[in-house]
């Protein structure tokens, strides 16, 4: 499949700004549960969610260029029964909305008890915000994997390892960004926020890991055979039917050469795990904020690969017919 | 239920583009609105087209055969563009099983044609909005038309027949009746989309020469055995001929 921009940045700004809200989320339970004891992480909340909800809206407006009609984009909300896209365009503002309002409510300090438990701990408006907006932001991951994960025949994507890996590396950059912002606005908090992002990002290496491995060892199932119909061990095409090109010879090939799909293939990792779980280390021994700054750099850069490399690895079936101009 | 299709047959399809052409003639006058070409006449020209001929070499050489095989929307019965599309846009007509796409509603996002494992929609470049095969459903239907000519624009222009119109769910219509009897099959059947056109396959074909059909039939004189034949001595025509 052909990479777009548009496709990247969405998937990459959107797994972001999710995991930078699940961040900042799960570090307020923990808080609630006694887990830490957190010193200014009140001026860290607010701002975040900003960020978080910023870092959304980016990723919203890089969606419309993937259209072809975007100012018809209202229109896609339709099929929430069959369409997983569909399902994304309503989950998203959801969540944007939740994050929103997380945000407010920190931000202005309106924040009624809602709920006071035994053990003495507050429910909070914020609490029961945050709670309802991590739903949504778990079901914006699967919105999004799924409009991949679902199409069977594009078997690269075709696994739960997808549902997975887009989880694991939202989340994974999410806390490093959070990580960065805490250094800034709440310096005490930030080695929670490098501690977690060192732990996604190894357990997204993983995923990701076991999903080079499964679609480096996948066999076509649709052939040239299958595709005309014709049983015989020898075919070769000899006509495309055109000597242009087409929207079947843009949209579903990546234009590159083997050579740069095999770098990026072994870049990828190397900028959105091992580079940053090395830079986490670093941070976390010598405090050094510069290496967190690079650790965000590094991954987002990586990510952004991941996902260019996750387009063009897909292999269409249609392809089977472009096989040869003449 | 009715399920319209086409049926094609590649023993007789030559791969003259004549459907190819006559599909974009007719349908880019038609409810489908222009099918444009970008850059007509520059370099990197491209144009939207619903049905193209491709041409394939099947065996080793000496011992091949060309197949020239014509493709565009299969109208599928269970067609996996259609739930994918988030507007609506993308649907399967329950009265003849029809694929069709709604311009007016689609916002590009190209998501069919991701799911269609054919290839078989296309992006038009300057409306931006996804087009496709409509089996011509708006000339199949017209009843100023004389009957025989309610036919998709392709199966009226193939000047050798080799594409057969018809309900493929009517076990009386030619189209099914060509299927069965001729092994008719769908395209990528492994991936369970049910494929509405079918594909006749190539035939075995066998000439038997007979003695007697050496000589000319409308001979009455056999005068084709008594022409003269020069001795062995005389010059023969590669002697007098430089070539």
């Amino acid at each position: 499949m052909r990479p777009a921009l548009s496709v990247i940045l969405l998937t990459t700004l959107l797994g972001a700004g999710q995991g930078l809200f699940l961040a900042i989320f799960t570090h307020q339970t923990h808080a609630l549960l006694g887990v830490l004891s957190p010193q200014g992480a009140k001026d860290l909340y607010g701002p975040a969610a900003a960020v978080a909800l910023g870092v959304l809206v980016a990723g919203l407006v890089a969606s419309f260029f993937h259209l072809g009609r975007p100012e018809r984009a209202w229109r896609s909300a339709a099929k929430w029964r069959t369409s997983w896209l569909s399902r994304e365009v309503i989950v998203l503002p959801a969540f944007m909305g939740a994050v929103f309002l997380y945000g407010a409510i920190h931000l202005t300090g309106f924040n009624p008890v809602l709920l006071r438990l035994s053990g003495g701990a507050e429910i909070d408006a914020s609490i029961a915000v945050g709670a309802g907006g991590s739903v949504l932001a778990f079901a914006l991951f699967i919105c999004t994997a799924m409009i991949y994960a679902c199409l069977k025949f594009l078997r690269e994507w075709h696994s739960p390892l997808t549902v997975a890996n887009y989880i694991l590396l939202g989340i994974a950059s999410g806390f490093t960004l959070a990580a960065v912002l805490s250094a800034r606005l709440s310096p005490h908090e930030a080695p929670y926020f490098a501690g977690w992002a060192l732990v996604f990002t190894a357990l997204g290496a993983v995923s990701r890991g076991a999903s080079l491995w499964r679609n480096a060892r996948l066999r076509p199932v649709s052939t040239l055979q299958t595709a005309i119909g014709v049983r015989h061990p020898a075919i070769r095409q000899i006509s495309q039917g055109f000597t242009a090109g087409s929207f079947n010879t843009r949209e579903f090939f990546h234009g590159q050469g083997q050579s740069l799909v095999r770098s990026v293939r072994w870049l990828f990792p190397l900028f959105a795990f091992a580079i940053p779980a090395v830079l986490f280390a670093i941070y976390l021994g010598s405090g050094s904020v510069m290496a967190l700054a690079a650790a965000l750099v590094a991954q987002m850069a990586g990510l952004m690969a991941e996902r260019w490399f996750f387009f063009a690895e897909a292999n269409h079936p249609q392809n089977l017919y472009y096989q040869a101009v003449a | 239920m009715t399920q319209l299709a086409l049926v094609i047959d590649l023993n007789v399809c030559v791969g003259c583009h004549a459907c190819v052409t006559s599909c974009k003639e007719w349908n880019t006058s038609g409810s489908a609105g222009p099918l444009p070409d970008t850059k007509a006449y520059g370099a990197d020209y491209a144009g939207t087209f619903f049905n193209r001929v491709q041409t394939y070499e099947v065996g080793c050489y000496p011992d091949t055969e060309t197949i020239h095989f014509p493709k565009s929307c299969l109208h599928c019965e269970d067609p996996p563009c259609v739930p994918v599309c988030p507007t609506g846009a993308s649907y399967k007509r329950a009265e003849d099983g029809i694929v069709l796409v709604d311009y007016d509603k689609c916002i590009g996002c190209k998501y069919c044609s991701w799911a269609c494992p054919y290839g078989a929609r296309e992006l038009d470049d300057k409306n931006r909005v996804m087009k496709k095969c409509t089996l011509c459903v708006d000339r199949i239907y017209d009843t100023s038309l004389a009957p025989q000519d309610r036919k998709p624009a392709c199966v009226m222009a193939c000047p050798t027949s080799a594409r057969l119109f018809g309900d493929i769910h009517d076990p009386h219509s030619e189209v099914s009746r060509a299927i069965r009897e001729e092994g008719g099959y769908p395209l990528m059947p492994e991936w369970g989309t049910h494929p509405a056109n079918h594909y006749l396959p190539r035939r075995r074909t066998h000439v038997h020469i007979h003695a007697d059909e050496l000589e000319r039939a409308d001979n009455p004189l056999k005068v084709d055995r008594q022409q003269p034949r020069p001795a062995k001595s005389e010059p023969t025509l590669d002697d007098a001929v430089t070539w």
